[in-house]
């Protein structure tokens, strides 16, 4: 799915990832852990080509991302579902519809995708709050709703920073369990988080590899941790 | 531009304008500023076509006639008057010949000396007026018969008066275009402002928008068809007002002159039309400049 070839990253301060190789096979849970400033952003932003990297080549779906244009990367980003630290909405417009902002954008019949987006919203908990704006919601709401908007376009890839990063425990269980669920339908997920505990209690649920980040390098924190 | 994407442009698509916040004041601004331009714009088209008429009818009438002339003393002058009459009509080119009757040079006198001026017993010239045919005559070659045979007569092609009043119109009518130029360049700024200023507000909405997938063509119109639509709307307006009051002007009269014969005439009515459509045509193009621009320097 995505594929990354001794990839570095430079900010222009020195190096912050040299010779970066992983693979994201299709249907795939990866963790991507590591201290603060450690890059786990930075490399999550190298595989959705929102950054390009200085060195080496990255990969998705067999398209090498340097030589897209800005049209086909605006199409890569439909195949690609991302979770961002700050969720960042259309403020103007309710949930509901900034949860269906990719089929709108995309040019898809919002008519047809009615019950789905119902169906969605329900997945997520925010049924009762689909008519809110934007700021009136909680971190974890903000969160869920991020997670709704990213899956809208059934993506192949599911890329989350720091989801559970404002949120308490259990919104946190909460969010996990629907990227659990994602994976099993067959989705790709890269998940960054400093949350050890997070981790181990996805162990329990499903096969799901962890990336270090430590010394610039990328590592593969045991077999299964 | 394709068919479709103008048919677009134009119905819009529902979902994709709500997409962008509405933004009260700049769209008042943008809705004012381009009405303001229209409405000048319709005056410096009326005085563009005004001027233009003038300059035509001007060298029209004017290069058509001339003036013979005829000082000769009293008793010469009938004799003279005939002569000069009848080598004009044996001339080559010239369509008529005509002797102005006393009544009518004391008309062109009263002006300067007043009514009851008794014309008759002062040596005023003959004036002869003569009109040309579509070739024209030889004026050199009629000089010098008449000085031949008609020695009090001065012949006055009009060349030497008519050639600043008919540059004066024409440097006007250039004015009026240089002016509608001026305002559309001073709209299309106005706009790419504008537009620029409604972008930077917005910079939050383009990134979510390239981060759910949207394409640039996409944002750019999201933006693009609301000034459009904006300049359209205020330059109507502007182009409704500006030609009332063109229309309340005062009719052109002989009294008035050059300045009651401001406005328009006939076809003339139809091109201030126009103007709405130049002015969102010119929005179209500044906002998309704009758009394309910022968007680009986007990563």
């Amino acid at each position: 799915m995505i594929e990354l070839e001794n990839v570095g990253y430079n900010y222009g301060g020195g190096e912050l990832l040299t010779n970066v190789s992983v693979k994201l096979a299709p249907g795939s849970f990866h963790f991507l852990t590591g201290p603060s400033g450690a890059g786990k952003t930075t490399l999550l932003k190298l595989c959705y080509g929102a950054l390009t990297p200085t060195s080496g080549r990255v990969r998705a779906f067999n398209m090498d991302v340097q030589g897209l244009d800005r049209d086909q990367m605006a199409h890569l980003r439909r195949r690609v579902g991302v979770v961002h630290q700050d969720c960042r909405f259309l403020d103007h417009l309710p949930v509901i519809e900034n949860i269906a902002l990719p089929l709108i954008v995309s040019g898809k019949d919002l008519g047809g995708e009615e019950a789905n987006l119902r169906e969605l919203l329900n997945w997520v908990g925010l049924s009762s709050r689909a008519d809110a704006l934007p700021p009136e919601l909680s971190g974890g709401e903000r969160q869920r709703a991020a997670l709704a908007r990213s899956v809208i376009l059934s993506p192949d890839v599911i890329i989350a920073d720091e989801p559970t990063g404002n949120v308490d425990w259990e919104m946190s269980q909460r969010l996990l369990q629907l990227l659990v669920e994602l994976n099993r339908m067959g989705k790709t997920i890269l998940v960054a988080t400093h949350d050890m505990a997070l981790i181990r209690a996805a162990k329990n649920q499903v096969q799901a590899r962890v990336l270090r980040i430590s010394s610039k390098q990328l590592h593969l924190a045991g077999a299964d941790l | 531009m394709s068919e479709g994407r103008l048919r677009k442009l134009i119905i819009g698509d529902a979902q994709a304008d709500r997409v962008v916040p509405p933004s009260g004041f700049t769209a008042h601004l943008t809705l004012f500023a381009s009405g303001a331009m229209a409405f000048l714009a319709v005056f410096a088209l009326a005085l563009s076509l005004a001027s233009g008429r003038l300059a035509d009818r001007w060298a029209e009438e004017l290069a058509r006639a001339a003036t013979l002339r005829i000082n000769a003393p009293l008793e010469q002058r009938d004799a003279q008057t005939r002569q000069a009459l009848t080598i004009l009509n044996q001339t080559p080119g010239v369509a008529s010949a005509r002797a102005l009757s006393s009544e009518e040079q004391a008309a062109l006198l009263a002006p300067w000396f007043g009514s009851s001026l008794p014309i008759d017993r002062l040596p005023v010239p003959q004036l002869i007026e003569v009109i040309e045919d579509e070739q024209g005559y030889d004026s050199t070659g009629l000089r010098l018969r008449l000085q031949a045979e008609v020695p009090g007569a001065v012949l006055d092609d009009h060349t030497r008066w008519r050639a600043p009043l008919v540059d004066a119109a024409r440097a006007l009518r250039r004015l009026g275009a240089v002016s509608i130029l001026l305002i559309a360049g001073a709209m299309a700024a106005m706009v790419t402002l504008a537009a620029n200023a409604a972008l930077a507000a917005n910079a939050q909405v383009i990134e979510v928008l390239r981060l759910v997938g949207a394409l640039d063509s996409y944002i750019a119109h999201a933006f693009v068809r609301r000034f459009t639509l904006r300049a359209l709307g205020g330059s109507a307006a502007g182009v409704a007002l500006g030609m009332i009051g063109v229309w309340l002007m005062p009719e052109a009269s002989n009294e008035g002159g050059f300045l009651t014969g401001l406005g328009f005439q006939g076809w003339g009515w139809l091109l201030p039309l126009l103007i709405p459509l130049l002015a969102a045509a010119v929005a179209f193009m500044a906002t998309t400049r704009a758009a394309n621009k910022r968007l680009g320097d986007l990563t």
